[in-house]
């Protein structure tokens, strides 16, 4: 989710609006982190890219509570100029498409809107610049043809914005704070795109940075050249067509360009032709549950900015997530307001039922609490470490990739975190007795499974004291064991983990679910315990 | 008066009382008297209570070890990781540092700033410098001289321990100074009277079978007791706080009908994002936010559903646009822990027959975030969800659901906003209104399936109402947590000490 920071004087000058002001944007369908006398801080959620701009923001407002319903209209002229897309462009970034705005009054918070808008598509809609870049140019020493070509890195020279001196395109990557950032787009690529003009300028190596001689907007700039690539040719598109609607309600005129793709595609950008697209009465009542007629679709979709006629939906060129007429279909339920809906639960019957096995596990749990045990809720994530620490010779974790945390592995018993909670609550009084149930995980090895990991339900109980032992823990298992109504046998066994001949399997009908024993010291000194614990750890699927 | 406080006196008070005198200590009485200790304390205690003695107590500073200082008294100071590794290194960036040294980012700060005052090691362009030779950043800093003898009376300290311990003292929770007690009794008049009588009179203490059946207790008294003494404290076996209140909302899933749902919580991205039409590229499905498994690839489940999801995401089923991009079975195989329950829902539409239908099911469970831990941040956390299909079903419905839902988890004011969730539309954000904050907080989301989630996995879009939120928080706002890791941290004494889920 990202933010746009709007300021209550450009807000309010804007959009009329009175009254509570934040649940009005609320059930327009915008959210916002603050509202206070100096600034709204809206919360752009990912299919609404057109509200990355406050332009964009007001004009759905105006179409929502005030006088400009309906489709909004922007009128093109022709600048007659040319983008040419050379077959030399790099493969992994075919795309370019450029048109210029003209009669622009930049002041320094225009500017910073302007980049806000830049920077927050980029970030979003163009994810971190991967699915393309946008880049603005004072229009005054551009020749035109504009041409974008792929050039050999080293042989890249210019000085990029705001950079002392000139220095190479494979340079830029390693020294240029915004080619450090996004140099992991085009670090192996064979040829770096630059946009060079008639003159033979570079006028910038998209998408990372542009020419300080040729690509900076400052105060003075009135006609802007403005410039979308990358690798995805209709996503360019949208991200043109919400900057420069933009631009044109701060009071820009556009002018289209002839753009020539690879392929000889000819389109003049921007095209701002909206798209046609079928809704049906009956489905959008049928979904929202409402009784509307024609009439109030007629009223409804031009709230949420589309015209509207016979059947037909008019979508605006800068609307990115309208793909399925359910999408129509909530922007009217928007448009008649949530509030205005009615509730109702119908009365369909239907039985209730839970799970067996967390049935079991709540029972189980409330065996074991009549035993005065407390149980614990750990986490599903250990450190090789940790686990290391109890169970010696373990080797096959189930990994995380990149994990944020030092917990990087899924937790192979419950054991081990019931022996870390021990030996963090020393200083609670003794003798403590736990217990816990939960899933543990296991490398599948036989590919069997449909996940590759095999996840099991576990119940794990410790007891520590100066004097527990292997009896005390013995008596909690026979008692469980009878509550359920099931029998159990032990069968001595030996493990690192545990005191030889004080440890056994826990078997049912002779097939082993569990284990049980008397901590080994060697483990409890790894985890700082200085007591004596005794703990049985079991899969309870058996049980059921 | 005496007579009756004597009535009240237990053996042990009995015993204690004409042994105290002025400047006795405890263990000197306890010599004298026969009892141990604690059998004396508890004894003082209970006269005290009754007047008969008199307990002054003098303080003095102790300095004890704070959290950090336990860990750090077993494991080192963080600087001592530093020097160590600079004397190995000579000269690490400062972005390393954490790292390296494997200590967090305010350990830095402190520990640096410490070391830079004693002119231990100096900052150059971004990199930390051992300034001061081998010898001397091996040597033991008087900090941790310090700290290896702790516990200690605060009166005790020689200059150079104190400075040490004001170093110390400015850094988080190494040292705390505690005032500890050192007690001075003395009989009241009342006392130095009943201590001069004969306590020795027999009074009945436990009823015993011999007292029942011969009638032992004719013609004698049974000591009284001091019915507003403290008793020690008693601790039942308790589910956790946080199931507690899990089953608490699976009792209100279930009065409404709901079926219970299971299912991995390591699962394949087909069923975590692709079955729910989030796009390949999109950004939960990065590694930075979600916690991928390493080098193992799942299965995908049947050719049919795989296909239709394919054609779902590239072109668009059921009238839809699609994504419009080549998508790849290869990214579908990858294993995620669950970052939601609708993994789970997906799966059970999929496995729906038409006679099964209208259903109602629900899950409660763990997901997962790859996430820095901190006071809001966990890397998992409850989640619990709904899912209704039914041919009838429709927006104003999913309403109603909510509505008596968080009617039922004890929310009885709420509203709906329009909301953004990839794989619902409409969809919709409930709003809960806090009665003592006094403000509209977040709750949970909800809508309706998209058809192009619902064509393949029911083979027609058949509307799907779901809803579904977080639960830590309410957990946390019905026990006032401020600090997330509390949830599943098992400090024993607290999980004792926590109340019941109380709704």
């Amino acid at each position: 989710m990202a933010t746009i920071t709007v300021s209550k004087k450009e807000f309010d000058k804007n959009v009329k609006l009175s009254g509570d002001i934040g649940e009005k944007l609320m059930m327009a369908g915008l959210s916002y982190d603050t509202i206070n006398e100096n600034e709204i801080i809206f919360e752009i959620t990912a299919n609404r890219p057109d509200f990355l701009s406050a332009q964009g923001i007001f004009r759905h407002l105006n179409a929502y509570y005030g006088k400009e319903k309906g489709l909004k209209k922007y009128k093109i002229k022709n600048s007659g100029h040319k983008l040419l897309v050379d077959k030399s462009l790099p493969k992994e970034w075919p795309y370019a498409i450029s048109c210029i705005v003209k009669n622009l009054k930049f002041d320094d918070s225009r500017i910073k809107e302007v980049i806000q808008i830049q920077e927050k598509l980029g970030s979003t809609l163009l994810r971190s610049r991967k699915k393309g870049g946008i880049g603005l140019y004072p229009l005054q020493g551009i020749s035109f043809p504009v041409t974008i070509k792929g050039e050999n890195p080293t042989k890249i020279r210019f000085r990029p914005l705001e950079f002392p001196k000139e220095i190479s395109g494979l340079q830029i990557l390693s020294q240029h704070p915004t080619g450090r950032e996004y140099a992991n787009i085009c670090q192996d690529w064979e040829f770096f795109p630059i946009f060079v003009d008639a003159k033979e300028k570079i006028m910038s190596m998209p998408p990372i940075i542009n020419s300080h001689e040729l690509g900076k907007i400052d105060e003075k700039t009135t006609e802007v050249f403005i410039e979308a690539t990358g690798p995805e040719y209709e996503v360019l598109k949208k991200a043109m067509n919400i900057l420069v609607t933009s631009l044109a309600n701060m009071g820009g005129e556009i002018y289209s360009m002839e753009c020539i793709q690879q392929n000889k595609l000819k389109e003049n950008i921007p095209n701002l032709q909206p798209e046609k697209m079928k809704i049906s009465l009956e489905n959008a009542n049928k979904l929202i549950g409402l009784n509307l007629k024609e009439k109030d679709l007629q009223e409804l979709l031009p709230k949420m900015g589309y015209d509207y006629t016979k059947g037909t939906v008019f979508v605006p060129a800068w609307r990115t997530d309208v793909l399925h007429e359910v999408d129509l279909i909530e922007d009217i339920a928007i448009a008649y307001g949530y509030d205005n809906l009615t509730p109702e639960i119908p009365k369909v019957a239907t039985i209730g039922q839970e799970s067996k096995i967390e049935k079991l596990k709540n029972k189980i749990g409330d065996i074991l609490v009549g035993l005065d045990l407390l149980e614990v809720s750990s986490l599903h994530l250990n450190t090789k470490e940790e686990i290391k620490k109890t169970n010696y010779e373990f080797k096959d974790f189930v990994e995380i990739e990149q994990s944020k945390t030092e917990y990087n592995v899924l937790r192979i018993d419950l054991l081990t975190n019931s022996l870390k909670i021990l030996s963090e609550n020393s200083d609670s009084s003794y003798p403590q007795k736990i217990f816990e149930t939960g899933t543990v995980f296991e490398l599948d090895k036989s590919d069997k499974s449909e996940t590759g990991v095999i996840e099991k339900e576990r119940l794990c109980i410790s007891l520590i004291d100066e004097k527990a032992n292997f009896t005390e823990l013995k008596r909690v298992l026979d008692y469980l064991f009878k509550m359920l109504g099931k029998s159990y046998s032990l069968q001595e066994i030996e493990s690192t983990s545990f005191i030889t001949g004080r440890v056994g399997s826990i078997l049912i009908d002779n097939v082993e679910i569990g284990v049980m024993g008397e901590v080994h010291p060697r483990v409890l000194k790894n985890w700082g315990i200085s007591f004596p614990v005794v703990s049985l750890e079991l899969n309870i699927e058996k049980l059921m | 008066m005496e007579e009756k406080i004597i009535e009240y006196l237990s053996p042990i008070e009995r015993k204690v009382l004409p042994n105290i005198s002025e400047n006795l200590s405890i263990e000197e009485i306890s010599k004298k008297s026969g009892a141990d200790n604690t059998t004396v304390l508890r004894a003082i205690d209970f006269l005290k209570n009754k007047n008969l003695v008199e307990v002054e107590t003098k303080e003095k500073k102790v300095i004890s070890l704070g959290i950090n200082g336990v860990y750090y008294k077993k494991k080192g100071l963080p600087e001592r990781k530093i020097l160590d590794s600079l004397v190995e290194k000579k000269s690490i960036p400062l972005s390393e540092i954490k790292n390296v040294c494997e200590i967090n980012e305010s350990e830095v700060k402190a520990s640096i700033g410490t070391l830079k005052k004693k002119c231990l090691l100096d900052i150059k362009e971004g990199k930390v410098i051992l300034t001061a030779s081998e010898q001397e950043a091996k040597k033991e800093t008087f900090e941790e001289k310090l700290l290896k003898t702790l516990p200690r009376d605060l009166d005790d300290l020689q200059p150079e321990e104190l400075f040490a311990l004001e170093l110390l003292k400015n850094r988080k929770e190494i040292v705390e100074i505690n005032l500890a007690k050192s007690v001075n009794l003395k009989l009241t008049n009342l006392g130095k009277k009943i201590a001069q009588q004969d306590l020795s009179e027999e009074l009945l203490e436990q009823v015993t079978s011999k007292i029942i059946l011969s009638e032992g207790w004719k013609g004698k008294k049974f000591r009284k007791y001091d019915l507003q003494s403290q008793v020690p404290r008693l601790y039942g076996g308790k589910r956790h706080f946080v199931n507690q209140s899990v089953d608490y909302s699976k009792k209100i899933w279930l009065e409404l009908g709901f079926k219970e749902m299971v299912g991995p919580m390591a699962d394949s991205s087909f069923w975590i994002f692709d079955a729910l039409f989030t796009p390949q590229d999109h950004q939960a499905r990065e590694m930075q936010d979600t916690f991928f498994i390493k080098s193992i690839k799942a299965k995908l489940p049947d050719k049919k559903l795989v296909e239709s999801v394919k054609k779902s995401h590239e072109v668009g089923v059921s009238g839809s646009k699609g994504w419009k991009y080549y998508w790849s079975s290869e990214i579908s195989k990858k294993v995620v822990l669950r970052t939601h329950t609708t993994g789970i829902s997906a799966r059970t539409l999929a496995s729906l027959k038409k006679e099964d239908l209208p259903a109602k099911y629900f899950i409660l469970g763990k997901v997962f975030r790859n996430e820095t831990v901190d006071w809001k941040h966990a890397i998992e956390f409850y989640q619990t969800e709904g899912i209704v299909i039914d041919e009838n079903a429709n927006f104003g419905h999913l309403l109603g659901y909510l509505k008596e839902f968080y009617k039922k988890m004890g929310f009885e004011k709420i509203k709906f906003v329009p909301s953004f969730f990839a794989y619902t539309e409409p969809s919709v954000e409930i709003q809960a209104w806090h009665p003592e904050r006094k403000e509209w907080f977040e709750l949970g989301g909800a809508g309706v399936f998209r058809p192009e989630v619902t064509e393949p996995l029911l083979g027609k879009p058949i509307p799907v109402l779901a809803w579904g939120q977080g639960f830590d928080r309410i957990i946390m706002d019905a026990y006032a947590i401020k600090d997330l890791r509390e949830l599943y941290q098992n400090n024993i004494k607290q999980l004792r000490e926590k109340p019941f889920w109380n709704k």
